[in-house]
């Protein structure tokens, strides 16, 4: 389980969980989990577009995933969010699907974004990430009070003057910064399930934001490693045990919240 | 372009493509209004996606994968509904989470399937299905799920409606809100599936909201908007298939995929009513000057 060739996994592993924790907190308190979901899935259009045109697919993944989400916050200041959410994820899949079908190279690069490739992660690859994941995280510190007070209560948020389109946009931004960190090793489905379940379980729990933030970050390390030691041991799919693990810790924080609520009367 | 669109009738695929289409963008239009109305669009999405676990699922256990379709998007509805809560940021959680759970059991069900030998097509193409390759078998299947799709929102739509503008005040009026809300999750799960299975869960989305939130750009009344999205989704369906049929003669035979050019017939659309409606109040206070 701890073998030499496993060692790059574990680590990736680890900063994606770490990421994933603290941008899935404050996706979970928005209630985003549609635009989390969209953008690292139409994102996948950017990588096939790149290797259509012979380019590194991470830098079609980052402009895809950066260019859909600021879309999806500039498109839904006038409409319904997850209305805009949706028409722009399809439409990023649509012209993954036109991409996909002029090239006549092999696709599984591609393939395995929407999937990922655990074991295949290199040590240059885990520099990136590191850069990535830490600019990523930058970017929320760098805004985490507005950000907190938006999500909480965008109506106090406004009347305190915080510029909401402006915190929208960046946390766009993170978000697609995530979605470059964690894709190509876990693919779009596993980042998505990462992203919601064990923050949703931590905001169940947790009483104030400081400790369901730490909560988040713990639960997400926890699923992240468990799942990679059973599939190992297990050789099923990573992306099982994750969303499993995920949702059995959603269930069981909800049921032990209700236990609570009924012992305090 | 008369060659064209004479060979474009004839075509049997074309003809298939067409019915199924049609009932495929009536069926999601009508249904459509009231996801929009009822903030539902995610639990849209989620609902085509997760109808690769009844697929794959259906192959491992050897029976049919249409029946896979429609128990996973039932249950799954069913399952959205009751950890669902009345906050609309709780719900988006709740169908993450279902919609997570159900993407992991695909990846399980997929490895399984390659275990036991053979790999299930129909996990793959729900993804990037085309309305081209539909099977012409499936079309009375097709047309009696999309019939029975349409009896349940006929027959919920009152209540629907009702509930969607004020649960309170439906439930005084005696709604049966929750058996409101289930069936009409259930009868969007049928309609998705039912997308889903013949022509892909890109285009099932695409179809399911694009048409509806054009129309409710122009009408607040639900009856209205339902009916003439159903007739935005039958034009941009038609105008797709033509445009990929078309293709192939300007890329010498490597035609655009007809789900990129119907989401795209769909996309431009809607953005073509958004800047409309942008427009608007200038027309109207240059009329009144």
């Amino acid at each position: 389980m701890f073998a030499a060739y496993l060692m790059t996994a574990w680590a990736g592993g680890t900063i994606v969980a770490v990421v994933a924790g603290v941008v899935g907190f404050f996706v979970v308190l928005r209630g985003n989990a549609f635009f989390a979901h969209a953008v690292p899935h139409g994102a996948f259009a950017g990588a096939a577009g790149a290797v259509l045109v012979g380019a590194n697919p991470l830098v079609g993944l980052g402009v895809f995933a950066a260019g859909g989400a600021v879309g999806i916050v500039l498109l839904g200041r006038r409409a319904r969010h997850d209305v805009v959410t949706a028409l722009t994820l399809v439409t990023m899949l649509a012209l993954g699907a036109l991409f996909l079908s002029r090239s006549r190279e092999y696709s599984a690069q591609v393939f395995a974004l929407l999937f990922g490739q655990i074991l295949g992660v290199s040590p240059g690859q885990l520099v990136t990430m590191s850069l990535l994941g830490l600019g990523c995280l930058g970017l929320v510190a760098l805004i985490a009070r507005p950000l907190l007070l938006a999500s909480v209560s965008p109506a106090l948020a406004a009347a305190r003057g915080v510029p909401i389109t402006g915190v929208d946009l960046v946390f766009a931004l993170v978000i697609a910064a995530a979605t470059t960190v964690s894709v190509p090793m876990v693919g779009a489905l596993l980042m998505f399930a990462l992203l919601i379940g064990p923050p949703a379980a931590a905001q169940v729990l947790a009483r104030t934001p400081g400790w369901g933030l730490s909560l988040s970050i713990v639960l997400t390390l926890v699923t992240v490693w468990a799942s990679i030691a059973l599939a190992v041991t297990t050789d099923l799919p990573i992306g099982f045990f994750a969303t499993a693990i995920g949702a059995l810790l959603y269930a069981g924080a909800r049921g032990a919240a209700r236990s609570r609520h009924r012992r305090l009367g | 372009m008369s060659a064209v669109l004479s060979a474009f009738f004839v075509s049997p695929t074309v003809q298939t493509a067409l019915v199924v289409g049609t009932v495929v963008a009536v069926v999601s239009g009508i249904v459509g209004v009231l996801t929009i109305t009822r903030g539902q669009s995610f639990a849209g999405h989620a609902l085509a996606d997760l109808g690769a676990v009844g697929g794959s699922g259906a192959f491992l256990l050897g029976v049919s994968q249409l029946w896979g379709f429609v128990l996973a998007g039932v249950v799954s509805a069913v399952a959205m509904e009751a950890i669902g809560t009345r906050r609309l940021e709780g719900r988006d959680v709740a169908t993450g989470v279902v919609f997570g759970a159900g993407m992991g059991l695909t990846a399980l069900f997929l490895t399984l399937d390659t275990l036991i030998g053979g790999s299930s097509n129909a996990a793959i193409s729900v993804l990037f299905g085309s309305l081209f390759s539909v099977d012409s078998r499936l079309v009375p299947v097709i047309l009696a799920l999309g019939a029975a799709t349409l009896a349940i929102v006929a027959a919920v739509w009152r209540w629907v409606s009702l509930e969607t503008l004020d649960r309170d005040l439906a439930a005084a009026r005696g709604v049966p809100t929750r058996w409101a809300s289930t069936l009409f999750l259930i009868a969007l799960a049928l309609s998705v599936q039912l997308s889903s299975l013949s022509i892909g869960a890109i285009l099932s989305t695409a179809l399911l909201i694009g048409p509806a939130a054009t129309a409710l750009l122009f009408t607040r009344r639900l009856g209205t908007a339902a009916a003439l999205a159903a007739v935005i989704a039958v034009g941009q369906v038609g105008v797709g298939c033509l445009v990929s049929f078309a293709s192939y003669d300007w890329f010498g035979g490597n035609s655009w995929p007809v789900s990129f050019t119907i989401v795209a017939a769909v996309f431009l659309t809607y953005m073509g009513a958004r800047a409309v409606d942008a427009l608007r109040p200038l027309i109207n206070r240059t009329a009144v000057a």
